[in-house]
């Protein structure tokens, strides 16, 4: 079901600013791709280009053997991606029940996904009815995640989804990026928490100034300090 | 993780019975109950009609972010579209209550297919090529509502077009001292039928979910997977269907099509959408009451104040709500 993300030479442009210069990196089917680097490197920038929001200026995006560069944001959401920005982005004048209406395209949710979904975040159950606007920040994380997974996806494109969130509400988060993962979707997630980086990530892509600096096994960046301060500015272990 | 309750979304009502309230002062001003009655049925025909021209701007506004200065253009071609269905149904007209009606059903329909078809050439022509320039958009609506008005007079010449009632709906209904017309009952009766289905529409199907999605964050709606110019281009057309049924009933009210009206009722519908909230029916409809009824109370008590009375309304709201009656949440 999942296929490889590829991104070869990809440059983006807003306004004048010429912030993606050249991003080269593959995000592997059916592994978790973490997308690390300081502020302003060009994380959120790559996902916004890679769902479309953005448009490269230059270089290709393939997702498998399909071309996502120079498409509209519904045709690559039509071709299997599914993206969850880092402002949540919810309908918040819509219920719960109704924003998972919407994202569920192909027709009335599948019940057996829906609960799938509430085993990892029961307050979406307990508030279907309520208004998504008077969610609070973790719930609304949650129902923008949940957004994502209401039908299977090949590619999760996920920014900093454990932003400001309380380490309880974290650990469900895990658990469903594993649960994601085991069901075979290839996810490319920004994430500034290094310890969801370590539980999740299977490899790794650091960011610079618009380029990929290092690509690797997460593993290997969790064990290496000197990389990690080399490439981040900073130890990771400090930074969750 | 599901924790406390969630808090009840606060119930805004205070804003839906302002229109109670301005009719509770104005009362005792005009003190006889039947002027009052007579007045205040007369403002709500009027705030439907009010409501009908202004809700598909309101919506257009609220999702596509576009000032469509030549929404007024659209009302004038549903009047001067009615004129030609009765011009052509002429030989039908008075010949039964129920040829009458299904004249008056015709031209409401056909006002609402020309002016969707025309919705459909002018957002491709003129509204897609400057989405997110605001002052672009303002010169070239109003250079639209220009070329669509001259094309009027034209067509129709200079004159301005008679446009009576069917004759089922002329006169007035008489209880005791209240006389109420009848066209102004069939007015209020359709605003309230677009009102709720509008509601309907927007609260119960897809498309309206999606509408109101749109106004909220366009750019999410179209991650997920959905053509938001397409939708756009849809709730443009419906926008100006429903300014061309409101052309429809207000030439009637007014027994007359002119190419200028569109423009003239613009501002009223400007401060329609701007008291209730962009983007909100319901506020909409509230907007478009609560002007109507200042215009007639106004019109009634201080006559040299009604041109400025909705001025000093919409100055009231802003104040006191500075988005708008029902704001939107996001927006």
């Amino acid at each position: 079901m999942s296929a490889n993300l590829t991104l070869d030479g990809v440059h983006t442009h807003i306004g004048r600013y010429h912030i993606l210069q050249g991003v080269d990196f593959a995000a592997a089917a059916g592994r978790t791709t973490m997308l690390l680097g300081r502020n302003g490197a060009g994380k959120t920038t790559t996902l916004r280009t890679v769902m479309g929001l953005w448009r490269a200026s230059r270089g290709t995006i393939r997702l498998g053997e399909k071309r996502l560069d120079g498409a509209r944001p519904s045709e690559i959401a039509r071709r299997g991606v599914a993206y969850v920005p880092e402002t949540m982005a919810i309908f918040s004048d819509l219920s719960v029940r109704e924003n998972l209406l919407l994202a569920a395209r192909e027709g009335p949710m599948d019940e057996g996904r829906l609960d799938w979904i509430f085993g990892f975040f029961p307050a979406l159950k307990t508030f279907w009815l309520s208004r998504a606007g008077g969610l609070s920040g973790g719930q609304k994380q949650m129902l923008s995640i949940a957004r994502a997974l209401i039908e299977p996806r090949d590619l999760l494109l996920i920014d900093e989804p454990t932003k400001g969130l309380a380490p309880a509400i974290v650990d469900g988060l895990i658990a469903c990026l594993k649960d994601i993962k085991r069901r075979g979707a290839t996810i490319l997630l920004v994430e500034q928490n290094f310890r969801v980086a370590r539980e999740v990530g299977d490899d790794v892509a650091v960011m610079d100034n618009g380029r990929i600096v290092y690509a690797g096994a997460m593993a290997e960046l969790a064990a290496d300090r000197e990389l990690q301060g080399r490439l981040l500015g900073l130890s990771l272990d400090s930074h969750q | 993780m599901t924790g406390a309750a969630l808090p009840k979304p606060r119930v805004d009502i205070w804003p839906a019975l302002t229109p109670l309230l301005v009719a509770a002062i104005a009362a005792p001003f005009i003190g006889s109950a039947s002027t009052f009655v007579t007045l205040t049925l007369a403002s709500l025909a009027m705030g439907a009609m009010l409501f009908v021209m202004a809700s598909g701007l309101t919506l257009a506004f609220g999702m596509m972010d576009v000032l469509n200065f030549g929404h007024g253009a659209f009302i004038a071609v549903g009047a001067y579209t009615a004129t030609v269905v009765y011009r052509l149904g002429a030989p039908l007209a008075g010949g039964s209550l129920g040829l009458d009606l299904a004249l008056f059903v015709a031209a409401l329909v056909c006002a609402a297919v020309v002016c969707g078809a025309l919705g459909f050439v002018y957002e491709r022509l003129l509204v897609a090529p400057v989405y997110g320039r605001h002052l672009e958009q303002i010169l070239i609506t109003i250079g639209g509502a220009i070329v669509i008005e001259q094309l009027l007079l034209a067509l129709f010449g200079t004159e301005p077009i008679d446009l009576s009632p069917p004759r089922a709906f002329q006169g007035s209904l008489v209880f005791g001292q209240i006389g109420i017309e009848k066209y102004r009952l069939v007015a209020l009766g359709l605003g309230l039928a677009l009102f709720v289905a509008q509601l309907v529409v927007l609260s119960r199907t897809r498309i309206g979910l999606l509408i109101r999605a749109g106004v909220e964050n366009r750019e999410m709606v179209e991650a997920l997977g959905y053509r938001i110019e397409r939708l756009f281009v849809g709730v443009f057309m419906a926008a100006s269907a429903l300014a061309g049924i409101g052309g429809v009933l207000w030439g009637i009210y007014q027994n007359q099509a002119r190419a200028g009206m569109g423009g003239e009722l613009l501002v009223l519908v400007f401060i329609v959408i701007i008291i209730g909230g962009l983007g909100s029916t319901t506020g909409c409809a509230i907007g478009a009451t609560l002007v109507a009824l200042i215009a007639n109370y106004a019109g009634f008590l201080a006559p040299k104040l009604a041109l400025v009375s909705n001025i000093v309304l919409m100055v009231a709201v802003l104040l006191w709500r500075p988005r708008g009656l029902y704001p939107l949440s996001a927006r």
